[in-house]
């Protein structure tokens, strides 16, 4: 770092794109998920259990707040507290599902405050965790806005699969040990298969070749997982996919703080947009007769 | 007029071997109330250590620590310890820079509850590490894997800060207490004699070394006060570097600063009390500096007040929800009465520093600053807890009290910091014995000055003024 980049403006390098920053990206792997379609079946969740070796704490620890669940489904009334004044009304709207992972920001508040940098950024445009690197001083999961960093408070990997159990866990992935942080990869171990034998059938990865366990796993096919690059950076040459056609059909662009959309069936969106986290997850609204 | 008399930073009829004799023998035969104080340390510690070894190998979990409030007591007492360590420095660096000489009998105590105080402090964030065995990697250190720590991380700043702070304060620390080691090592026998004579460093009292001594000392107070300014505000941008409601808060850089010098002159004024009663040393450590010790404090704790409502106005005319909803949620949510409690304790309670009655009475004072300090303990708690446990994301609102692991660690580390702080004034001369002879001679010269030509008019004839040796106040009065 020279001088002349000290006494610059700093604030355009938590930008990816700008000069400076992060522009070396092969792929920018993102989402497009629609509320419309999502039943909240918690499919996914479990999908996502299977695929990464999350520890199952039990019903007791989970209560506490010490699971480690990387894709939740929140669930959302229209009223706040429901309780005691629960009206027909609102039991005949139900409630309304989020499913959120990790949102895999391009200007990640999580990356920049790991004192260790267990947590980077990679050129796949993932918000990488590093296990063996990190010395769980937790600080990246409060600097997230989306709490979705799980910290394992217990060590689960010597007893939480009995004895047949521990045969389904998934060999590409390690499991954790007590003390250090996780969250959501994107299925980085399903990316790196796809993306080797791509390599060695030297070719460049299709779309649609690699399918998250949660957008596999959704009966409604709610979650659309993609190479998003075409968004980032037109100039690639990275064809169109699935993903950025959803999210050029609902005019939502990354690096921007607020979208403008110019018709209501726009429905795209992105979670705390305002905060300039930069996320590569869009939410297209759920629509309903009120 | 007879207040006066009473009433004085320090009788400068005091012989300089009285004053060698008193210091000195509180490093041989202080009251009961020292081993008491000793025992119950020890007890203290005793707790942590259960608590930590539990917590190291079960986990984190054990300290009820969960998904959103992933720090929490540790983190707070971290700070709490850091803003004790500014104190010190405040009395040693800052006050001697600015002349103020009533500091002279209770700097050296202060200047060891800094650097005691910061050793407690540096066990909380290792404490509170997911994984304690690795925490050498927020060091720069060389390593073949070619890996470094994450320099924008404030965390590792701390780090940095930290034990630049504590190297530098334990440096002034053992710098200004060469000329009295001199003594202890004149006076002392068997271990003490060759540990004195080490430490000593060959200090013989003439004016070469004197002058020497004085450029460092000079120099090191010089270097140290913008070190303490910087260590806290970088200890702040812990909350502030992050975007988190109630965390990103621009004022806080000087808010706890402020907070740091009001809580750590408050536990100089809780050690005063102690010290003087354990080593009998009514004569240097006087109700005249006591009273000049809670006047800073009352006025530190005004600007600690200051910045508080300055914190909460920007927040109230700001235009962020999210921030607006954790004011509140302090104001009125489950931390409340903590939260009201802190405001009680650090705004309330100082009023009681305004009264000249008061601020003589020991009990009193004892009772006010301990409950400064919970004040202050309070505010690092609720500045760490409600943000998380109301932040942006609804979701994760949750309220989360820390189990007996965590209330054992801290009330330990008050027991680490106990021991550690009487181990030192029972081993090393707490008051500076050459500076109150300083401070001696200074009042005689002034005495002789001012008194004698009113003395000589008036009807009680001349003034007995003591005979002034103009010499250095070295070592030869032992």
């Amino acid at each position: 770092m020279s001088l002349s980049n000290l006494v610059d403006d700093w604030s355009k390098y938590r930008k990816g794109r700008e000069e400076g920053g992060y522009h070396d990206y092969e792929h920018m792997w993102g989402m497009s998920i629609d509320l419309n379609k999502c039943i909240g079946c918690n499919a996914c969740s479990v999908a996502c259990y299977a695929e990464n070796n999350l520890a199952v704490v039990g019903k007791e620890k989970f209560e506490k707040g010490q699971g480690m669940h990387w894709l939740r489904i929140e669930r959302y009334w229209d009223e706040p507290d429901l309780g005691e004044e629960r009206t027909a009304e609102f039991q005949q709207h139900g409630a309304s599902f989020l499913p959120m992972m990790c949102q895999q920001c391009n200007a990640a508040t999580c990356e920049p405050v790991c004192p260790v940098a267990a947590t980077y950024h990679t050129p796949d445009g993932l918000n990488a965790q590093v296990y063996n690197r990190c010395i769980g001083s937790r600080y990246c999961s409060n600097n997230c806005p989306y709490r979705l960093r799980y910290f394992n408070f217990w060590s689960f990997y010597e007893d939480s699969w009995p004895a047949p159990l521990n045969m389904q866990l998934n060999p590409d992935i390690t499991v954790r040990d007590k003390g250090v942080m996780e969250k959501c990869t994107f299925c980085v171990q399903r990316i790196r298969t796809v993306k080797d034998k791509a390599r060695m059938e030297d070719r460049k990865v299709r779309d649609g070749e690699v399918q998250t366990a949660c957008s596999q796993t959704c009966p409604t096919g709610a979650i659309e997982f993609g190479d998003m690059l075409g968004m980032y950076d037109p100039e690639t040459g990275v064809a169109e996919t699935r993903v950025t056609k959803m999210w050029r059909k609902h005019q939502v662009e990354l690096g921007k703080t607020k979208q403008n959309k110019q018709t209501p069936d726009m429905r795209g969106y992105r979670v705390f947009e305002f905060l300039n986290t930069d996320p590569c997850v869009m939410y297209l609204d759920r629509v309903r007769e009120v | 007029m007879q207040n006066n008399e009473v009433y004085k930073d320090i009788n400068e009829d005091l012989k300089w071997t009285q004053i060698n004799k008193d210091i000195l023998q509180s490093m041989e035969n202080p009251r009961k109330g020292y081993w008491i104080s000793v025992a119950v340390c020890l007890f203290l510690i005793m707790f942590a250590v259960v608590g930590e070894i539990y917590q190291y190998q079960i986990g984190m979990g054990v300290a009820n620590l969960n998904w959103p409030h992933m720090w929490d007591l540790y983190i707070a007492t971290f700070i709490f310890w850091i803003g004790m360590s500014h104190a010190g420095t405040l009395l040693s660096a800052i006050l001697h820079i600015m002349n103020a000489d009533w500091r002279k009998p209770i700097y050296r105590f202060a200047e060891a509850m800094t650097t005691f105080s910061l050793m407690t402090a540096g066990l909380f964030p290792m404490i509170h590490l997911g994984r304690l065995w690795n925490m050498y990697w927020v060091l720069p250190y060389l390593t073949d894997r070619g890996i470094w720590p994450n320099f924008r991380s404030p965390l590792v700043w701390d780090a940095f800060a930290i034990s630049t702070y504590l190297t530098s304060s334990a440096l002034f620390l053992f710098i200004g207490m060469i000329p009295d080691l001199a003594i202890c090592r004149d006076n002392a026998r068997g271990w003490r004699k060759k540990l004195y004579t080490a430490l000593s460093l060959g200090w013989r009292g003439d004016d070469r070394q004197w002058r020497n001594f004085r450029r460092t000392y000079l120099i090191m107070a010089c270097f140290l006060i913008p070190l303490a300014v910087s260590v806290h505000s970088i200890v702040s941008s812990d909350f502030a570097m992050s975007i988190m409601p109630g965390w990103s808060v621009t004022s806080f850089p000087p808010y706890f600063v402020a907070g740091a010098l009001y809580s750590g002159c408050a536990a100089i004024i809780t050690l005063f009390i102690l010290l003087r009663y354990y080593f009998r040393w009514e004569e240097y450590m006087t109700i005249a500096i006591l009273e000049k010790t809670c006047k800073l404090t009352f006025a530190i704790a005004m600007v600690w007040t200051y910045l508080n409502l300055i914190e909460f106005a920007s927040v109230w005319y700001g235009h962020s929800a999210a921030d607006k909803e954790v004011l509140l949620a302090k104001f009125s949510g489950p931390y409340a009465p903590f939260f009201w409690g802190m405001i009680f304790c650090g705004s309330i309670v100082p009023f009681v520093l305004a009264f000249e009655k008061w601020r003589r009475h020991l009990p009193t004072m004892m009772v006010v600053s301990i409950l400064l300090n919970l004040g202050m303990w309070l505010e690092r708690w609720m500045i760490v807890t409600p943000t998380l446990s109301l932040s942006y994301h609804p979701i994760a609102h949750d309220v989360m009290w820390p189990s007996w692991v965590q209330w054992f660690i801290v009330a330990g580390s008050f027991g680490w910091f106990g021991l550690l702080f009487l181990v030192f004034v029972k081993v090393f001369p707490s008051v500076s014995m050459y500076e109150c002879k300083e401070m001696v001679l200074h009042r005689r010269e002034l005495a002789n000055k001012e008194i004698s030509p009113v003395m000589a008019n008036g009807p009680g004839g001349g003034a007995p003024a003591p005979g002034v040796a103009n010499k250095s106040p070295g070592v030869e009065g032992s």
